[in-house]
């Protein structure tokens, strides 16, 4: 086994004292590229172009290139536009999000002002899901030392730029992690999605242009900006630049975060967190959080962690939520739990979603109590077709990718489930 | 212009439209329930989903925009399949209770549902039940069959202007409602019945009275304020169960007002009357209709003769047709009187002669959505005119500003810029504090004598100032006149005043007259001064005010209304008709008011019974025929005005059939718009000092609406009570009261008392029209307030 | 007939509310909603109508409007709610790693089921989604602090120090 870099991209002040600190994040390098960025008045084209080369795919899930979406919006645009900082994470099987938050809320915070200062705009808004409340206060107290050393604010570093920031709380709904819920839900209005086109570039908060990225991308921006597009591409395998952080939870001695480079293979990752409990074989291995399709523990073991090998794969890499399931896992029960998830989840606003989560989950919960029938599955399947790709925003199709994949890779526990009732 | 390809067929379409647009314009009918053309797009139902080009997913046709190239399938494979999938998702919560829902038969789930065929559904677990809040006593809900669609709560927002109802909870727990069982206010809210494509929102009068497809559908033009809007009835045996929108983007759109959908149901209330009577030795007594005319004419013959043509007196309901007006000035002026009038609650009339041939709103409702700003002027305009209220709204959504100078202060369902709130009700006042910071501000704007004399010991405000710079920088500005201010004692000078604004600034005014056809009544020459056609009269007769209180009236023919309810002084008129030696009411209703002032009862028909003829406040003719045929003996109006001319002899009554009258009344009809212009003279009168603000209820506005159950029960018809504000009440000894005494003339009622801090000093918030108040005086007249003294305590 | 009781914001409710007003643009109060209502249930355990309508009014709002809010978030209580709110995650990676036995262990040791109240109004039990607390499952947040790695022992203590805070 190679030696694997750790932490050098979001969670590089683990291991300071302190980690959250300005002291420590200064230590490191913090703040140094927005300073530069102030005072040189960096084109922002340059930081796009950086961007571009480190080959940044978005870390909130749909891994789209984050260099790609900062060009979209003009910084000719007259009027007010906004940054966002997706920090919602309620994506079953993630908490990356929350340790950024709690132990480097300053790269974060640096993340956002370069996208204000590359995007023209002055105000930006970091959403944090309500329950994290530990997090805010960090990133609360982070804030008021970067605003007190004039980096934040109004006329930063003695320069004409103005960049102000606020963090949000949530108030518990796992669909605000959606970004145009999230939005929504800024506007202090309940977390129904937006239908799109327009997208939130051109219509986003308060109908203003608006970025929105996930915290772990934001974050890792100034890392980039400080080392160069080049060196982050080259952490990790080509078209896959840099690290990730994965969330390894379930059925493993050390579940925890892991920032490792893309590419590095599951295997590894699993042993880095201490293998399966007990000893026990893998069964299967959901790789980016609950909507994500399941994967076979062999097939898992042969993948490497980077969003197209899991792509080729048949899943994805989504958001970095590595669940792990060892042999004596109830499949079924699994299934049940997220198909329940997404249906207190729903928004409720679109059809298919609204009645389609209940109706999988209802029809699951039947096949668990033992009532279930054989076309069930067949209706399981047609129900979940019925509901992807026709749903305002992906939570439908959370909902239904995994009532897919788990009967297609485990379909014989869901017949013993109705065979023996 | 883009073209693209639906099902084959090649369309040329506007950049920007949404497929489901460009289908409907071309009759390719794409299932939905949550787009409607007139809401924002929710896109939620997911109903629409059609086949896009090469994209492998159904998109929803309301919100995909058309593009150059773009081939359409609604009807493919691909689209179907997506549709019969919502549609399976949607019924599994539905109740399948068609035969008990009132939408069944035209519910828009119930049709595509047959449409699409499949068993029903392959869900077999249990539906979800939903509680009903009680919304009021104007929809039934029944929430269970909700499909979320979310048509009712965007009509809410968007158009009503009210968030009443809402989305709560989430996921399958959705529900609309407005969660604490509160009445909808919104005086639009009866069009959410239309606009829910299920049976959740129903009509609450209407409940279980018909089928749909028992209905008969037919166009009228509804009768209460000066839009026309139209309507359908839809009729069963020979009765209207319930009225619904007609289309007319003109005027309507697809909305109409609660009272215009729900005043039917006094057609069917027990004060109609429906046989003639006549009252002799102090006895009501029910005779036929020759006996009833016959002896009508003898008593208005026998005031003519021994008193002279001038004791003749006539008043007619501002909702009256053309017809109506013109027969019953043509009877008047044969007999030889001009005192004939329908201006009902106003009290200046000194600038009757500067009126152009009808009064107008001065901008047309189309163009007022081009108005930057709107200056509203003594109104109450969504109680008032609620389509012209909806309107100033969507121009205040798209930009324009819009201020108010009123007498109290009420709240609107549209964005204020500015508030001028005048104490004592002196409009004249507020306005000419505008006049005067347009005088002050600039050296072209030359006042005549009288305004500069009048402006003299003027001083502007912050909010006058504000008001004149926007009028000042505005490129097209109305200033709307409503009932507050027409109805004021120095209407003339406040109308003088406000011309004098919009002379100097790009302003258009215009006024919001009561009643389904003011300008009819003035094209008809049912005014004293002027001949049909807006001839001025050689004859001037004697206006409302001055036939109720100079007693020199005798004779008076009642058309429509009710002197306790209708009239301006309402305690005055109703003793002055007493004492008169004769009244003849053709009315629709009978009260034990009416009862004791009249002699002669004529039933009449209301318009929805009858055809004729309306012109609305912008100029339009609107003709309208039956929606059912007279009830009981009752009769439209022009037929019973042309017998009894023709027993009395006047010449000109040969009509056979309305369309003889119509031919006649035609060149009368031309409804170009007219010029308006007024010059100011000071007022004559002065404002009492403490006044009463007397606006009369929108439910309350005539004898129809006045009996229409259902809207008397909703919150706009509750008796707000004697309203004045703390301070007064204070400076009256009366801030603990519950009750004061009201005095007004002579008349005495006892009335609770409300402490109301949006009525300004010096004002008195009583409304007129109203059972309450129907035995007090003058409604913008001196009012007194005093303590209750209990003798019993 | 709750509605007929009014609620006044404190001056304290009302100082912090607008300290959220103030993130957001003059024109967009309605913003701050969500904390607004946040800041009232922390104080009350609960949003009754009246709390909500003192807050619709305070930020000029549609009392619907909030209610919307109100009704749609899971962390706000629409009922009367004991003084702490124990949130435990029953999602998968909890499920895992035996959530099930800290249930069962809460449901003893407090005697009450998944949303309701123990009669001294201390305690709401409440079964919760994902709280992004996995690495440390089995988790439970209560009194706004996570409590990872869950043991039924922890879970004694936790409740220990909370009764001794009460
Ligand atoms: C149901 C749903 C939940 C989501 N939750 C989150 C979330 O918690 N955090 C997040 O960053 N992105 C989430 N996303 C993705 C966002 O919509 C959005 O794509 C992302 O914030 C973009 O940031 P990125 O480009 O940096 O990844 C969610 C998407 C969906 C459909
Ligand atoms: S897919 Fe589900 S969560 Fe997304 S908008 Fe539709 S109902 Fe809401
Ligand atoms: S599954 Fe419990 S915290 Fe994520």
């Amino acid at each position: 086994m190679s030696t694997i870099s750790l932490n050098e991209v979001c969670m590089r002040t683990l291991g300071l004292e302190n980690p959250w600190s300005m002291a420590s994040y200064e230590k490191i390098g913090g703040y140094k590229i927005w300073r530069k960025i102030v005072t040189e008045k960096t084109p922002p084209e340059q930081i796009i172009e950086q961007l571009k080369l480190a080959n940044l795919r978005g870390r909130g899930g749909a891994g789209f290139p984050t260099g790609l979406k900062w060009s979209f919006m003009s910084r000719n645009t007259p009027g007010q536009k906004y940054v966002v900082c997706n920090s919602d994470e309620g994506e079953p099987g993630t908490f990356k999000d929350r340790d950024i938050l709690r132990f480097n809320p300053h790269q974060v915070i640096e993340g956002m002002a370069i996208a204000g200062y590359v995007m023209g705009a002055t105000i930006g808004y970091n959403y944090l899901r309500g329950e994290f409340i530990e997090p805010f206060e960090r990133c609360e107290q982070a804030l008021n030392e970067a605003r007190a050393a004039g980096l934040i604010g109004k006329n930063i570093l003695g320069t004409d730029l103005n960049f102000e920031l606020h963090h949000f709380l949530g108030a518990g709904a796992y669909i605000c992690g959606e970004e145009t819920a999230l939005l929504e839900s800024l506007e202090g209005k309940k977390g129904f999605p937006r239908f799109k086109p327009p997208f939130p570039a051109n219509y986003g908060l308060y109908g203003r242009p608006t970025n929105i990225n996930n915290t772990e991308s934001y974050a890792s921006v100034p890392v980039i900006l400080q080392k160069g597009g080049q060196w982050f591409l080259d952490l990790g395998v080509p078209n896959n630049g840099g690290t990730k952080i994965f969330c390894i939870s379930g059925h493993v001695n050390k579940p925890g975060n892991y920032e490792i480079p893309l590419g590095t293979p599951f295997k590894t990752l699993l042993e880095m967190a201490g293998g399966v409990r007990g000893g026990k074989q893998l069964k299967a291995v959901i790789p980016g959080g609950s909507s994500v399709p399941i994967l076979p523990g062999a097939t898992m073991m042969q993948l490497n962690m980077d969003y197209d090998s899991i792509s080729k794969a048949g899943s994805m890499l989504g958001s970095g939520g590595v669940i792990c399931m060892d042999e004596n896992t109830d499949m079924v029960k699994v299934l049940e739990r997220i198909a329940y998830f997404y249906y207190e989840e729903s928004c409720g606003q679109c059809t298919p979603c609204r009645e389609g989560t209940g109706w999988l989950m209802r029809t699951i919960k039947r096949i668990v109590s033992g009532k279930g029938q054989m076309r069930d599955l067949e209706l399981l399947i047609s129900v979940s077709d019925n509901i992807m790709g026709r749903t305002i925003c992906a939570l439908g199709d959370a909902a239904a990718m995994p009532v897919l994949s788990f009967i297609k890779h485990f379909r014989s526990e869901f017949e013993a489930y109705i065979q023996n009732g | 212009m883009v073209e693209i390809e639906i099902n084959g067929k090649k369309i040329e379409a506007a950049q920007g439209s949404m497929i489901i647009e460009v289908a409907d314009q071309h009759d390719v009918r794409i299932p939905r329930f949550c787009y409607h053309k007139k809401l924002s797009v929710a896109a939620n139902c997911r109903m629409c989903l059609v086949e896009v080009g090469d994209v492998r997913k159904p998109l929803p046709a309301c919100a995909t925009p058309i593009t150059q190239g773009m081939k359409v399938f609604t009807r493919s494979k691909l689209a179907l399949d997506a549709q019969r999938a919502v549609m399976e998702f949607l019924l599994i919560n539905h109740p399948l209770d068609c035969p008990v829902c009132d939408q069944g038969g035209e519910c828009e789930l119930q049709d595509l549902a047959m449409g699409y065929g499949r068993d029903v559904s392959r869900f077999n677990l249990g539906k979800r039940a939903v509680s009903d809040h009680d919304v009021g006593p104007l929809i039934e809900t029944e929430m269970t069959r909700c499909i979320h669609c979310t048509r009712c709560v965007r009509f809410g927002k968007e158009i009503a202007g009210l968030h009443e109802l809402g989305v709560m909870n989430r996921g399958e727990h959705l529900e609309i409602s407005t969660l604490v069982g509160r009445a909808i206010t919104s005086e639009l809210s009866g069009n959410m019945i239309d606009v829910c494509p299920v049976g959740a929102l129903t009509s609450k009068p209407y409940r279980f009275s018909a089928r749909a497809w028992e209905l008969t559908q037919r166009p009228g033009i509804a009768a209460h304020d000066g839009v026309g809007s139209y309507i359908y009835a839809h009729t069963i045996h020979n009765e209207v169960k319930r009225i619904v929108p007609r289309e007319c983007e003109a005027l309507n759109e697809t909305w109409v007002s609660d009272r215009d959908r729900f005043s039917y149901e006094g057609l069917y209330h027990k004060d109609r009357v429906l046989t003639p009577k006549i009252k002799r030795n102090g006895h009501w007594e029910e005779v036929n209709w020759s006996d009833a005319l016959a002896f009508a004419a003898e008593r208005l013959r026998a005031v003519s003769d021994t008193q002279g043509a001038d004791a003749l007196g006539a008043l007619a309901s501002p909702n009256s047709s053309c017809e109506e007006f013109y027969l019953f000035q043509k009877l008047m002026r044969g007999l030889g009187s001009a005192h004939i009038d329908h201006r009902l609650r106003q009290h200046d009339f000194s600038d009757e002669n500067q009126f152009a041939a009808y009064p107008h709103s001065g901008v047309t409702l189309t163009e007022l959505a081009k108005a930057d700003v709107i200056l509203l002027l003594g109104s109450i305009v969504r109680k008032e005119q609620p389509i012209v209220a909806h309107r100033i709204r969507m121009a205040s959504l798209t930009g324009a500003t819009v201020l108010v100078v009123n007498p109290l202060d009420d709240t609107f369902q549209f964005n204020v810029a500015s508030k001028q709130i005048v104490p004592g009700g002196d409009l004249l006042l507020g306005i000419a504090k505008i006049a005067k910071a347009l005088v002050a501000g600039s050296e072209k704007i030359k006042p005549s004598a009288a305004i500069a004399e009048f402006l003299k010991d003027i001083t502007v405000d912050d909010t006058a100032q504000q008001q004149a710079n926007y009028l000042k920088d505005a490129k097209q500005a109305v200033i709307f006149l409503g009932a507050l201010a027409l109805n004021h004692p120095q209407a003339a000078a406040i109308r003088g005043m406000a011309d004098f604004i919009a002379q100097h600034t790009q302003t258009t005014l215009g006024l919001l007259c009561e009643g389904a056809n003011s300008a009819g009544a003035y094209l008809m020459g049912a005014v004293p001064h002027r001949l049909p056609g807006g001839q001025n009269s050689t004859k001037q007769g004697e206006s409302t005010q001055a036939m109720v209180l100079s007693e020199k009236i005798n004779a008076m023919i009642l058309l429509g209304l009710e002197a306790e309810y209708d009239l301006a002084y309402a305690h005055r008129a109703q003793k002055a008709l007493k004492n008169m030696q004769t009244v003849i009411a053709l009315t629709a209703y009978q009260t034990p008011h009416l009862l004791n002032y009249a002699e002669v009862i004529l039933p009449i028909t209301p318009s929805a019974e009858m055809a004729g003829t309306f012109v609305n406040m912008q100029g339009d003719t609107l003709a309208f025929s039956a929606l059912t045929s007279p009830q009981g003996q009752s009769r439209p109006a022009w037929k019973i005005l042309r017998v009894l001319a023709n027993l009395l002899a006047i010449e000109g009554f040969d009509y056979q059939t309305l369309e003889d009258v119509q031919q006649e009344i035609a060149p009368h009809l031309t409804t170009a718009k007219p010029t308006q212009r007024w010059s100011f003279a000071a007022p004559q009168l002065e404002l009492a000092e403490r006044l009463r603000i007397a606006p009369v209820p929108i439910y309350a506005q005539d004898p129809l609406v006045r009996r229409a159950t259902a809207l008397q029960h909703t919150p706009d018809a509750a008796f707000g009570g004697v309203r004045i504000n703390s301070a007064e009440a204070q400076a009256l000894g009366l801030a603990q009261a519950l009750e004061v005494l009201v005095r007004q003339q002579e008349c005495e009622v006892r009335l609770p008392l409300v402490i109301d801090e949006h009525i300004p000093n010096g004002a008195v918030y009583l409304a007129s029209g109203i059972p309450e108040t129907r035995d007090l005086d003058g409604a913008y007249e001196a009012i007194y307030l005093e303590q209750v003294v209990d003798n019993h305590a | 007939m709750e509605q007929l009781i009014t609620f006044e914001l404190t001056p304290k409710m009302r100082l912090d509310i607008d300290a959220w007003v103030n993130k957001f643009p003059p024109e967009k109060k309605s913003s701050a909603v969500i904390a607004a209502l946040t800041i009232v249930q922390n104080q009350e355990n609960w949003l009754s109508l009246a709390m909500m309508n003192a807050v619709a009014d305070y930020l000029h709002m549609p009392q619907s409007a909030v209610y919307e809010v109100a009704t749609f978030y899971s962390m706000y209580n629409l009922e009367p709610t004991g003084q702490y709110r124990i949130d435990v995650c029953t999602n998968v990676s909890c499920m895992l790693c035996g959530c099930d036995t800290i249930v069962a262990h809460l449901k003893e040791r407090l005697n009450i089921g998944f949303g309701e109240t123990t009669k001294d109004g201390r305690f709401t039990l409440k079964e919760v989604e994902c709280l992004a607390a996995c690495g440390g499952a089995p988790a439970l947040q209560v009194d706004g602090q996570y409590h990872e790695h869950l043991t039924p022992e922890k879970v004694d203590a936790i409740l220990a120090r909370l009764e001794a805070k009460a």
